[in-house]
């Protein structure tokens, strides 16, 4: 008993102070990129790069309030950003590959993360009231699934065109216009749901992520926690207005 | 007061587990919960069963030795309070109240509500240290220590381990207990030669011991019998940043 050889790892073996760790089965030593910390650093800095993507994607959306022709034109120069450095479409094509790789990373930071907390506590609490924590804080795993599912039907939806009930081809403009129609009210209602889900993620997120790359005092604590919630209230008014605006005839 | 208690019994750390329901009767509102515990124990002792066991010591909120899950709350529902400083007067008459032991992976149960916290002397082990000549006691004021570090280390030394932070933690995560034991040495003088290497074993031994990642909740700081605070979880952050930077 005293002695268990069935997981002799060399580090275990070659450090004495670890001794009683090497002891417990099935545990693998975790070196530098997937210690947890390392980890949580990965989703704080993927997170934050995809708020930056959020704030200009929502100032790109606000361009509706100008006009159809305006907005149309915005999501047009969009393919042309960086020309005649690059050809036409490019930049967009990098800056998607540059979201795909911060999404994935983000995703699969989480769900080791995840997993690991889970097998954390094999077993439940018979009577646990629930966690103290703000609900924003309390629903980051599942908001985080209900917001890709939400990016998935936004691309098909949107980018592709694919479930816009506008014809192929159209303008921005007029795909947004149709999405939002009060017949489609489901579409409007899912929408409000998933920004609301981004807001709430970004919530506990933003401030998660600063404290995760070191924020440590009282103060900026406060100054942290505040500022989150503001640039996510910002940023689901920002996003909601478009909806509202379609529903309530201001832009058509 | 009369109450009944609700507690987790298990014979070993084989046995399955299971709550069984106890009446405890003429408690006195001025006893401390282990104080009920041990009524308890002495009724079931009379009556030829087995006494529930738990873990205890100084019973002054000092040693860190008792901690269980009351109604779901880590050390009862006072603040800053362990569970032998917690008295029968802050639960009603007729209640009935629930007692759970720390549920973690790294923190197996051996017998009832006592769990085996060794995973917490492997975390000291990798790091909670300095490296200092031995010898008599160096003078007082050999190692000026600026004032606020003093308090701010003094402040998170408070810790006294008890694991409330990991069975509370959603995630059975221990980085409130780790982050306090090291900024308790980072903060001062005496820690810095090992300052780098320290948060960087530790959160190591963390990880090893099976605990799970921190997502900054801060269910941790609200269970805490001392009142340890979250930004310092922030500041083993920093740490751990800094210590890669210079890599």
């Amino acid at each position: 008993m005293a002695v268990d050889i069935s997981t002799p790892t060399p580090r275990a073996t070659a450090e004495p102070a670890r001794k009683t760790l090497a002891k417990k089965p099935a545990l693998k030593p975790r070196r530098g990129a997937r210690s947890s910390l390392a980890l949580k650093i990965l989703m704080a800095v993927t997170g934050l790069l995809l708020v930056g993507f959020l704030y200009a994607h929502m100032i790109g959306n606000l361009k509706i309030f100008f006009g159809a022709e305006s907005f149309d034109h915005y999501a047009h120069w969009l393919r042309t950003i960086a020309e005649p450095l690059l050809p036409s479409g490019w930049f967009l094509w990098i800056m998607r590959f540059g979201l795909v790789v911060a999404v994935v990373g983000h995703i699969v930071a989480a769900t080791i993360l995840t997993r690991r907390a889970r097998k954390a506590r094999p077993v439940k609490y018979v009577h646990r009231p629930k966690v103290q924590g703000s609900y924003a804080a309390r629903t980051m795993r599942w908001g985080g699934v209900i917001i890709v599912l939400f990016v998935v039907y936004h691309l098909l939806d949107l980018t592709t065109g694919t479930l816009n009930p506008a014809p192929a081809g159209s303008e921005p403009s007029a795909r947004v216009i149709a999405d939002f129609k009060a017949e489609q009210w489901y579409v409007t209602l899912f929408y409000v749901l998933s920004i609301v889900a981004v807001g709430l993620h970004l919530r506990h997120g933003l401030f998660s992520a600063v404290r995760t790359l070191g924020q440590r005092t009282a103060r900026g604590e406060r100054i942290a926690r505040g500022a989150a919630l503001l640039l996510s209230v910002v940023l689901v008014v920002g996003y909601l207005s478009v909806p509202f605006a379609v529903l309530t005839g201001l832009v058509d | 007061m009369d109450i009944q208690v609700r507690v987790w019994r298990q014979q070993g750390p084989a046995d399955k587990g299971r709550m069984v329901t106890y009446d405890v009767k003429d408690i006195s509102p001025d006893a401390s919960f282990l104080e009920m515990l041990d009524v308890l124990n002495e009724k079931l002792i009379l009556d030829g069963d087995d006494p529930v066991a738990f873990d205890h010591d100084c019973r002054e909120g000092i040693c860190g030795s008792c901690g269980v899950m009351i109604d779901g709350v880590a050390h009862g529902p006072e603040r800053a309070t362990t569970a032998c400083q917690l008295h029968m007067r802050h639960f009603k008459d007729g209640d009935t109240i629930d007692v759970e032991p720390w549920r973690a992976a790294p923190f197996p149960v051996i017998k009832d509500l006592v769990v085996d916290r060794s995973a917490f002397d492997a975390i000291i082990q990798a790091g909670g240290y300095i490296t200092a000549p031995t010898g008599t006691a160096p003078d007082a004021h050999a190692t000026p220590v600026p004032k606020p570090d003093a308090d701010a280390a003094f402040e998170a030394a408070t810790c006294i381990g008890c694991g409330a932070c990991v069975a509370a933690c959603p995630n059975g995560s221990s980085m409130l207990f780790t982050a306090a034991k090291v900024a308790h040495l980072n903060l001062l003088p005496q820690g810095q030669p090992e300052r780098d290497t320290r948060v960087v074993d530790m959160l190591q031994a963390q990880d090893d011991a099976g605990f799970g990642g921190c997502t900054n909740m801060g269910e941790c700081t609200t269970v805490c019998p001392k009142g340890i605070p979250l930004t310092l979880i922030g500041r083993l952050n920093n740490d751990y940043r800094r210590a890669f930077g210079k890599k």
